[in-house]
Parts: structure tokens; sequence; C-alpha cells
């Protein structure tokens, strides 16, 4: 594949910043997001831990300026901050100028406002206007209308790997030269839907999560919201728009083994990822950094792990570290939170830490790297895996 | 502990919804996992909620059912040894 | 560029659409203002090891996929794409009420697993053994059109060749009584409910799934081919046209060269007008169909119009129940189907002989 498509724009909002500054500072500082959690009453409150944005519903409503009569849930309102970020960030002034579209991910979509009014609705009628923002597409409608965007607008969820698909049609849309530019990304707010259902996986840790670790106990939930705008090189050249990274390679497969385990062998993942070096054209030893899955979790970790060492063969595994230590597992937007980190070790030189590991595991040779390192990052591997199999891999490339 | 095999028998059968097999078809000593009755791991997960909920017994590691829940006895032995309902 | 073929169809729905020619035993359900699917016989196509956990959704998108590849004589498939509007909404709503009533005590696994929305493209990936590239899109009434989009995308990027897309929804007890206070729903005890002459807002609601084998290979059994799938999230009642229009010349085609118009008719009058408008004006001297009047509203209801159209291009006849105007033609080869929602996530699709 030629360059790559061209990334102009990037928002953020996650349990470490409230914007794509406030998140690099933090990577590089140590500053994690993890603790008790403050805005959901749940009785798993004392044995879990979560990476919480630290805004109540009720700043987000201020800082979006939402009547009082909005239906937004919160998954809506951070996926409208960080877009509009995204979109501010690249330039844009006249949203629907080119041919445009938003191409969203979200697993939990209204779900955290739906369970905190399921049995009130027939009750109270102030509260029946939250029905219609239940479902994952109210999401991306709510971001079009609050940018005006006119266009094509869709949402893609397949749990985990969400954010990354939704980046990998944007690029295709672009590449084809079905749209002009498209923002990407996705969004998921915590809710106790998805603890509880963490929870009877009994993946969830009661500690600070320790990816790629022998004693690892698996994850921590946390929230988040991230968008990218990606645009064509015509419209790049046309406007002189500044290149962060681009878009170089991606692979989605799946493991087809069981609905929420990944396979041992992670055959999902190393067909992923042999896809995504298919498109970018790259080898895996030109690779600078992965940012792994890494959930912390053990399956996922050790599938992931077993799938690296398929992909590397021989061959020295890169620099690789989970950022889920800085801010949980954030579903569907971890993709895009992970994309947004991507580009800023690309546009930073840096490797970030993975976090809380202190022993490697048994099962293979790979240690993450542990302190925050400077070295020329030229090519980034981002993997996301969901349930259901659902196995995506991204290459970010230098401009 | 014959009443207790019977009733975990029906909690298994109606739990995880085997619409077509009955109390008779279980024999006490048939692997519940892989081949047998071919039950997976997030059945393992709905045993454990059966244990809990039902004889207040709490496994904090999903690991641990793999010896316990071998078959309708050794199941039935453990939870009339931990039982606290 | 290669093309995409319609090689293959399923339909489950709410009237009987498999084990039949085509409409012959449609009926029209003036008294419900929730319609139920019609279902086929689970057993056949799935085993109760694997059924045991699947909600409606999942079992119709088993089965109507099923159909489809023997429709299509193809045994496996590249890629798996699948649209849902709301998703396994029965599991959704079993572990939502675990949670609540039990105060998240004693939850158990099963449900959650099978709410997420990516269920349905997973089971059947799992059933095929398909490593293929399996995506699920979660946007209200463009669901189904946005895997659409991504499989003629593949094709043509060469990525595929053969691919299975579908459209599933399921309807859940609690949530069709939310719909129902919220006003998606028509109200109960207002029949008679009629689609076409409705004066009153909310939808006579339904259920069901629709699967296509999509091929870049013309066959002998070749219902139709895929022009072109265009997504446009907000558009004016007097922009609907202009859009159509450009659409189709940028397929080279003109508002007379179509031969059939499909259209989301679905008993809301409050956005009637985007369907009325093209009917009594630049398409009156078009036949005119609709179809919601028998698979009921809701979010991938145009999979089963993508269905009907393509069953019409094969036959080449048109069923009378599916008729708006009396216009016909001697012979369909282009057939254009529009749909919105409450003045949202437009699609207009575009198929051919």
């Amino acid at each position: 594949m030629a360059k790559g498509v061209a990334i102009t724009g990037m928002g953020i909002i996650s349990s470490i910043g409230n914007s794509v500054e406030e998140n690099y500072h933090s990577l590089i500082e140590n500053k994690i997001g993890i603790s008790r959690i403050q805005n959901i009453s749940t009785v798993h409150a004392d044995v879990i831990k979560v990476g919480e944005i630290k805004k109540t519903n009720d700043d987000l409503i201020a800082e979006l300026e939402l009547n009082s009569d909005n239906n937004f849930s919160r998954t809506a309102m951070i996926g409208t901050l960080a877009a509009k970020q995204a979109v501010e960030n690249a330039g844009i002034t006249e949203i629907n100028e080119f041919r445009t579209g938003l191409i969203s991910a979200t697993s939990v979509g209204g779900m955290d406002m739906t369970e905190k009014h399921y049995y009130d609705y027939f009750e109270k009628p102030e509260l029946v206007k939250y029905i219609a923002c239940h479902d994952g597409g109210d999401v991306a409608d709510k971001i079009a209308e609050e940018l005006g965007l006119k266009g094509m607008v869709s949402t893609i969820s397949t749990a985990c790997s969400s954010a990354a698909n939704a980046i990998m049609l944007g690029s295709r849309l672009i590449k084809t030269g079905k749209l002009d530019r498209v923002i990407v990304g996705g969004a998921d707010a915590l809710s106790k839907f998805t603890i509880n259902g963490f929870k009877t996986l009994m993946i969830l840790s009661d500690n600070y999560n320790k990816p790629f670790d022998n004693n690892r106990k698996g994850l921590n939930l946390g929230e988040a919201a991230a968008f990218l705008v990606l645009e064509s090189d015509e419209i790049v050249e046309k406007q002189n728009k500044k290149v962060l990274a681009r878009v170089s390679g991606y692979g989605n497969a799946n493991d087809a083994f069981h609905q929420t385990a990944s396979s041992e062998n992670g055959d999902g993942a190393f067909l992923a990822m042999k896809k995504a070096f298919e498109v970018s054209g790259l080898k895996p030893s030109e690779i600078d950094y992965i940012n792994v899955h890494g959930t912390a979790t053990p399956n996922n970790d050790l599938s992931e792990g077993r799938a690296l060492r398929r992909i590397y063969e021989n061959e020295t595994v890169p620099d690789f570290s989970s950022t889920k230590p800085f801010t949980g597992h954030t579903l569907a937007a971890a993709a895009a939170i992970e994309a947004v980190y991507s580009v800023l070790a690309i546009q930073n030189n840096v490797v970030y830490p993975n976090l809380n590991f202190e022993t490697q595991m048994e099962e293979f040779d790979l240690t993450p790297q542990t302190s925050l390192k400077n070295k020329n990052i030229e090519h980034v591997l981002s993997n996301s895996f969901g349930f259901g199999g659902n196995c995506s891999t991204l290459i970010f490339s230098k401009s | 502990m014959e009443a207790l095999k019977g009733e975990l028998k029906n909690k298994i059968i109606t739990t995880l919804n085997l619409e077509d097999i009955t109390i008779e078809d279980i024999a006490d000593n048939d692997p519940l996992f892989g081949d047998g009755l071919g039950l997976d791991s997030i059945d393992a997960l709905e045993l454990i909620v059966i244990l809990d909920k039902d004889y207040g017994i709490k496994l904090v590691d999903p690991k641990e059912g793999k010896t316990i829940f071998q078959s309708i006895e050794t199941m039935a032995a453990y939870i009339s040894a931990n039982r606290t309902k | 560029m290669k093309k995409t073929y319609i090689n293959g169809v399923g339909c489950i729905s709410t009237q009987k659409t498999f084990d039949t020619v085509f409409l012959e035993e449609a009926v029209v359900n003036h008294d419900e203002n929730v319609l139920a699917i019609v279902p086929p016989a689970y057993k056949e196509y799935i085993s109760p090891a694997a059924s045991r956990r699947m909600a409606k959704g999942v079992k119709n998108g088993i089965v109507a996929s099923a159909l489809a590849m023997k429709d299509a004589n193809v045994e496996n498939v590249d890629a798996i794409i699948t649209g849902t509007g709301l998703g396994c909404i029965e599991d959704s709503e079993k572990f939502l009420k675990s949670i609540l009533d039990n105060k998240e005590e004693f939850l158990t696994p099963t449900s959650f697993i099978q709410s997420t929305h990516n269920t349905v493209g997973a089971q059947i990936a799992l059933l095929q053994q398909c490593k293929g590239y399996n995506f699920t899109y979660v946007n209200g009434a463009v669901s189904f059109e946005s895997a659409l989009l991504d499989a003629k995308m593949q094709i043509e990027e060469d990525e595929a060749n053969s691919i299975l897309v579908g459209g599933v929804d399921e309807n859940g007890e609690y949530t069709t009584a939310l719909f129902k206070l919220n006003g998606r729903i028509k109200a109960d005890n207002t029949a008679p409910y009629d689609v076409l002459t409705s004066t009153t807002s909310g939808a006579v609601y339904g259920e069901g799934a629709s699967f296509f084998v999509l091929e870049n290979e013309r066959k002998e059994n070749t219902y139709a081919e895929i022009l072109d799938i265009a997504i446009v999230n907000t558009l004016e009642e007097n922009e609907i046209k202009t859009e159509i229009s450009s659409f189709l010349k940028s397929n080279n085609l003109e508002i007379s060269d179509v031969d059939a118009l499909v259209l989301g008719f679905d008993g809301n009058a409050a956005f009637e007008n985007y369907y009325r408008n093209l009917t009594e004006n630049a398409f009156a001297q078009t036949p005119v169909l609709y179809y919601k009047h028998l698979s009921g509203e809701y979010d991938t209801a145009s999979a089963f119009a993508f269905w009907m159209a393509a069953k019409i291009l094969k036959t080449q006849e048109i069923p009378e129940i599916v008729k708006v105007n009396s216009v016909s033609k001697s012979a369909y080869k282009t057939i254009l189907l529009y749909n919105q929602l409450n003045g949202k996530n437009h699609s207009f699709t575009l198929l051919s002989k």
C-alpha cells in the first residue's frame, strides 16, 4: 500500500485526561486514571477498580451546553466532546464542505441511561425521552447532529474491537474514493450492565490490572471516547493540512473459537496482524512499538502473546506495552484511544510503559517495556480483540 | 445425598436450558464437561452462581470449578461438605 | 472493478417467507400493532446444544443465513457482515432485569454474552468456522445498508469473493412496551392499523432476519446485481428528490429508468411526506411498492424490502399485495429502494437484473 490514509485531527476524553495533551502528559508522567468508582452506585464498588472520566453527567451537559430537555446518554456526551475536539483539531470549519462521514463505535450505547430509569418510565413521563437514546446508533446520530454533519453516518459494534473496525472502514471509504473525509472512533461510558456482565465472567480484577504478568487476575473497566479525522490526500493538499500520522495497515479476522474466550493459539489475532502487514506492505520487523490489547485477563494475554510469537517467529518482538493500566479497558472506545496514543507515540518518539508488570508469563519469553522509552518511532501496531472472536489490528505510520 | 444429586440434575437441566435431556439421562459419574454432557466454560460460570445462590458457597477462582464440577458425584460431595444454606 | 451479485436469499419474517415461492401466503394484519415472527423449524437447522442459549434473533439469523447459503449453493463464505438496530434485545432485557431485580447478586453470564450486538455474526462464524472478515453495524435504520455498502466495497476491493450479509432484529417484551409508551409504536386498541392511510404517528412494529449471499460472479441462479448504495444521515423532505436524482445520475440513470420504487411506508403519518411526495410527484408514473404492512417496522426491515426486490427482479412479477399504485411495467430491470426513520438515516439502494 502507498502511504496510508492521512490523520489530520484527534480528540479524546478518558480517565487520564480531557484532551489529547492531558492524556499525553499522563502517559509520560505515569499518572493513572484507575480508582474506586464514583459516578455509579454498585454493590461491587469496593471490589473493583475502574478508569472513570472525572466529570459527572451534569458537568458534561454544562460543557456541551445542552438544553434541559436533552436526552443524551453519557456515552453520547463523551462521544460528542471527543468528536468536536477532533474536528477542531483538524481545522474543519465547514463540516459538509466535502463528502464527509462519521463512523462511530459503541457497545454500551445509551445503556448507562436505560439502566438508571428502566422501571421508572411508566410513572415518570419526564423520563420517557430517554427511551430513544438506548440504541447504539443514537450516539452517532447525536454526534452528527452536534457537528452539523449531514452525510454518511454509521456505527460499528463488535465489542472491544469496534473502534479499530470504525477506523478501518473509514480508511477504506477514503481509499475507495467514496468519501473525502471521515471522522472515526468510538465511545463507551461505564454502566452497571457492563460492570456486572464482566463480573459474571469472572475476569475483573479487584486490584490494578497487570497486563502480560504471570500473576494477572483480570481487567479494570474504563470509560472513554476518542475520534480521529481521516482525510484524502486531495483534501490534505487542497487545504494544506498538517498530517499527524497515517493509517497504513489494517486487518480484521474472526477467531471462530468461542463466544468470549480467545483460542489458545491466538488464531484470530494472528490472522488480523498478518492481514494488517499485507495491507501495509511492511515487515513485522519494521514495527517500532506494539500497543497490545493487553487487558490483563488470563485468557487474552496468553492468546495475544502466542499470536505475537507466531508473527515474529524467530525474530525479536518489538518494544510493546499495554496502556490499559493507565485507562482501564474502555471496550468499544479502546481502539480509538489507543489510536490516539499510537499517533502521539509517533509524533513524540516514545514507547509508553506497561505499568504494574512484575513477573514474566511462564508460557513464553515476552517482557513488555516497563519504563518510558525514547526512540525513533516510524510504525506502530495496535491490537484490539473483542467478544465473538472479533480480532482487529491497525498499523500507524509516520507521515 | 441422593436427593441432592437429583436436585442438582434438575437445576442443571433447567438453568442450562438442556431441553432434550431428562434426569435419567445424567448418570452420577458421567463427565459433565467435554465428552459426556458436553458443557463448556460459560456453563461452568453458571454452575458457580448456583453454588453461591442456592448453597451459599462462594468460589473466587473459576479454575476451582474444574475439579468440583467433574460429575454430579463430585459436585454433590463438595456441596455436602461446604454448604452454608 | 468486480460487480456484486445477489446469489442467495433467506428470509424469516412476520409472514410465511420460507418454503414459499414468494409472498403467496402473505396476509395483511390490521388488528395488531406488533407483529410476531412466523417461526421456522429451528431444530432442523440448530442443534439443541447450540440453540439452548440462543434468543429469537440469533436463531432467526442462523436459519435465514442457512437458507441463503443453501439457495446460493455455497458451503462457505469469505466474510460475514450483519446489521441490527437493537441487537439481541431479549437477552439485554433479561440481564438488565436480573441486575435490577436481584440487586446485582447471583447474576449469570449467558444473557450478558448473548446480548452483545455482534452475537449473530459471531455465532454464524463459529458454526461455519469462518475466520474471515466479520463486522456488525448498529445504526438504526441504516444498519443493514451499512452492511451492504461494506460488502460491496469488499468485493470491489477484491478482498472477498463471497459474503454473507444480513439484517436482523427481534422484539423484546419490555422494550416493545417502552416503544408504545414513547410513541414509536402505535398505541394499543386503536385498530384498524393501516400503513398507507394512517393519520396517527407511530408505526406498526415487526421483527425478522433476512440474509443474502453476495458474490462477484453472475450465476444461473443470480437474483440481481447491486448497482449502488448511499447512506445520508439528515435530509429535509424537499431534498429527497434531488438526492435521488443525483444518486441515479451517478449511476448513469434517470427517474424514468426506474421500473419500481420500494418505499418504507410504515404508518407513521408524521414522516409520511418523505414517501408521499415521491409517490405523487416525481414517481407518479412508476410502480410504487411498500412492504412494512407485511414485515412491520423495525430498524432492519429494509432487509425484507431488499429480499422482496431481489425476488421481483427474478420472477419479473410484482405481487398485488405490495402495490401502492396501479402503474405497471412490461419488464422490471431496475429497482430503487428508499427508506428513512423519523427523518433521519436515509438509505438509497439500486438493484438491477
